[in-house]
């Protein structure tokens, strides 16, 4: 059995006395899964997101990330977890627009402190290769398309070397051929060992992952292992030798 | 430089450097910098306040140094260490019923030894001062006869344009010479060169050695001496005057002639340095006070430097409404990039939710901020300090040339670059940027990232 990444054990989470949006939550994943959170809206599995990115504190109950109790962590010390543990993909890509795609790339190494020199450049220049945009290297984020830029997302997502990478509806606003693009990019990065939590209500999209929890009323509705799809004829491989150190 | 202004720039340009030597300060520069040329128009018009505020203080201290070099320049050509001791004839004596036949009164030659004692004194130019007509052959001007010795000249600044000045010879010798003022010398020889000829000063002739060329005048000094016009001047040695003349001078008035006994009507004391002057004056006024030697008040004693002490009073007023008037401005022009930070903040909302969950802390959030609203009202504070020096610069150049003369009101004091305005103004620049800067800041960094993220 492979290490656990986190357990979440009893999380509640109250926003009023009255509005109570996690009941009571029990979850344990391992490094290596790709679980898709699914649910309808209200079902509590944004506040779920939230928390599991430290974005959010649970009103109580634990959570244990790599063997830390973050539940009671501080504000300060939780964007720390953020910038060493976690990767985030968004919806919106969220990109910064004053950067250029290698400069949003290593905006997470600013925050955990490291000092930007050529060898981070380089390994973020990497990390665009990686998601096939060595090419756009100078680019800003305007002068991308929508898939161009949440490869770029992902490639941010990745330069931490994080632990846990958390995808919020990650083709939410793509068509989808560049849906499929991206969710065989996060397929690779996950047969490469890359441990995915991916919030989505589309079942097309859920397929690809390996586990899918269900979440209906602030309960895990079902937990149940899913057969992944197959990955397309001829998708492209990952040049997997380009992660080496740079992920 | 004064201290303050040292210490302002050691303050600044240490936090510079240790904004330079991080990563995260460089990073938070270039950020910053970014920011603002992605925002041009409105990133200048928020600065204008700032602009406008540091470089009406360049201008307005400047003009303050100008008119107060003026002011200067006239005390110091009556000699900052100086010390003008003057006989003055008595109230008593000029209206009193006993009328003597001859007035006696004023500085003696005793006092003059007994000043010898202080030792700071390195130097005492006598005087005696009467009118009296000077003649050539068929011209005559009235003069004022000043009866000294040779350091006169350099006491008060003479310089010979022709021959020279009386020398120790001629006092020893007690030589029938005189020196002429430039305008005695221009209408007793209009057309000959005075110099080895003779003019007739009372019953006796004397041989021009020398003549001035022409000088300012001076202006009254706090009522006690009058303006002195040197051009009208004709100088003899004083052990001459004595030989001559006697101690008792006939003054010649229209309808009325008085007789004077007085040994010196001036004495321009000069000490070592400027230090020196007030307890030397405080000395000499209270040796003359002693009623043994002067009864009566019949001397008066001015200290050039007593003058510069008003300047610098001046001087501190104006700094005074200046300072309110900066600080008005520069709040100003604050509140106006605080207004700006405020709009920004709400503006880049999402952007700070980005970084907040790629693990920027808030102080990272309150530093980027601050950052920006510092470089913000720095660079209004270094385009405010070009203004103003630019503006000094063209003003000085154009008053500085006659063509130009009818821009300007007769005797308008040209600036004159005041450097420690330049550091004052540029670190109350920046602290202006950090007051103001620090609420925006704190704002964006206690937004909630959740909240901050869905922003749109």
């Amino acid at each position: 059995m492979a290490n656990e990444v986190l357990e979440l054990e009893g999380i509640n989470k109250f926003y009023t006395e009255s509005l109570h949006v996690l009941k009571g939550i029990d979850l344990t994943v391992r490094e290596g899964e790709f679980i898709a959170l699914m649910g309808p809206s209200g079902s509590g599995k944004s506040t779920l997101l939230n928390i599991l990115g430290c974005l959010d504190k649970p009103t109580n109950g634990g959570y244990f990330l790599g063997g830390q109790d973050v539940s009671s962590m501080s504000d300060s010390q939780l964007s720390s977890i953020r910038s060493r543990y976690l990767g985030f993909i968004f919806q919106q890509y969220n990109l910064l627009p004053q950067y250029t795609v290698v400069e949003n790339i290593e905006v997470p190494l600013i925050y955990q402190g490291i000092r930007l020199d050529s060898s981070t450049k380089k390994r973020c220049e990497a990390l665009a290769e990686l998601v096939g945009l060595g090419h756009r290297l100078d680019h800003r984020p305007m002068q991308l398309s929508g898939g161009q830029q949440q490869r770029v997302a992902i490639a941010r997502s990745l330069v931490n070397k994080p632990q846990l990478i958390l995808a919020d509806e990650p083709t939410g606003n793509l068509d989808s051929k560049t849906s499929l693009e991206i969710m065989v990019m996060l397929s690779r990065l996950n047969e490469m060992g890359k441990t995915i939590i991916m919030v989505t209500h589309e079942n097309d999209i859920a397929g690809w992952a390996r586990r899918i929890v269900r979440m209906r009323d602030g309960n895990i509705e079902s937990d149940e292992a899913n057969e992944p799809w197959p990955l397309p004829e001829g998708a492209p491989e990952l040049p997997v030798h380009l992660l080496e150190g740079a992920a | 430089m004064d201290p303050l202004s040292i210490a302002l720039v050691g303050v600044l340009s240490i936090s510079i450097g240790f904004l330079l030597a991080s990563d995260k300060g460089r990073r938070g520069l270039e950020l910053a910098l970014r920011s603002l040329w992605l925002h041009k128009l409105r990133s200048f018009l928020s600065m204008l306040g700032i602009i406008i505020g540091t470089s009406a203080v360049i201008i307005l201290m400047s003009f303050g140094e100008g008119s107060e070099k003026d002011v200067l320049d006239d005390i110091k050509r009556l000699g900052t260490t100086n010390i003008i001791v003057r006989s003055v004839k008595p109230p008593e004596d000029a209206n009193s019923n006993m009328r003597q036949r001859v007035a006696t009164y004023g500085l003696t030659y005793d006092d003059m030894d007994f000043f010898k004692t202080i030792p700071s004194i390195t130097r005492m130019v006598p005087m005696r001062i009467f009118p009296q007509e000077t003649r050539r052959g068929a011209r005559g001007h009235n003069s004022r006869v000043v009866a000294t010795t040779p350091q006169y000249a350099e006491v008060n600044e003479l310089v010979a344009g022709q021959g020279r000045f009386l020398n120790e010879e001629d006092e020893a010798q007690m030589n029938n010479v005189c020196v002429l003022g430039s305008e005695t010398a221009k209408s007793l020889f209009p057309f000959e060169d005075p110099i080895d000829t003779s003019v007739k000063l009372g019953q006796f002739a004397y041989v021009v050695v020398g003549v001035l060329t022409d000088r300012m005048p001076t202006g009254g000094t706090g009522g006690s001496q009058a303006a002195e016009d040197f051009n009208h001047d004709i100088y003899i040695p004083l052990s001459t005057s004595r030989g001559r003349f006697g101690d008792r001078i006939m003054i010649r008035a229209a309808g009325s002639r008085s007789m004077e006994k007085v040994d010196m009507h001036q004495i321009t004391i000069t000490v070592q340095d400027i230090d020196k002057v007030r307890p030397v004056g405080s000395m000499i006024r209270e040796m003359l006070s002693e009623t043994k030697r002067h009864p009566r008040q019949d001397w008066a004693l001015t200290v050039p430097l007593d003058r510069l002490e008003l300047v610098e009073r001046t001087k501190a007023n104006i700094r005074q409404s200046l300072g309110i008037y900066a600080s008005i401005s520069l709040l100003v022009g604050g509140i106006g990039i605080m207004n700006v930070m405020l709009a920004t903040v709400t503006e880049r909302t999402r952007e700070v939710g980005i970084r907040r969950a790629l693990g920027a802390k808030r102080s990272d959030i309150t530093f980027q901020f601050l950052v920006e609203t510092m470089v913000q009202t720095g660079i209004g504070g270094i385009l405010g300090v070009g203004f103003g020096c630019a503006y000094v610069f063209v003003h000085a150049l154009l008053h500085s040339m006659p063509q130009f003369a009818f821009l300007f009101q007769q005797g308008s004091p040209s600036p004159i670059l005041h450097l420690p305005s330049i550091t004052w103004s540029l670190t109350t620049a920046v602290g202006v940027g950090v007051i103001f800067g620090i609420y925006p800041a704190m704002r964006a960094a206690h937004m909630d990232p959740i909240e901050a993220l869905r922003h749109v």
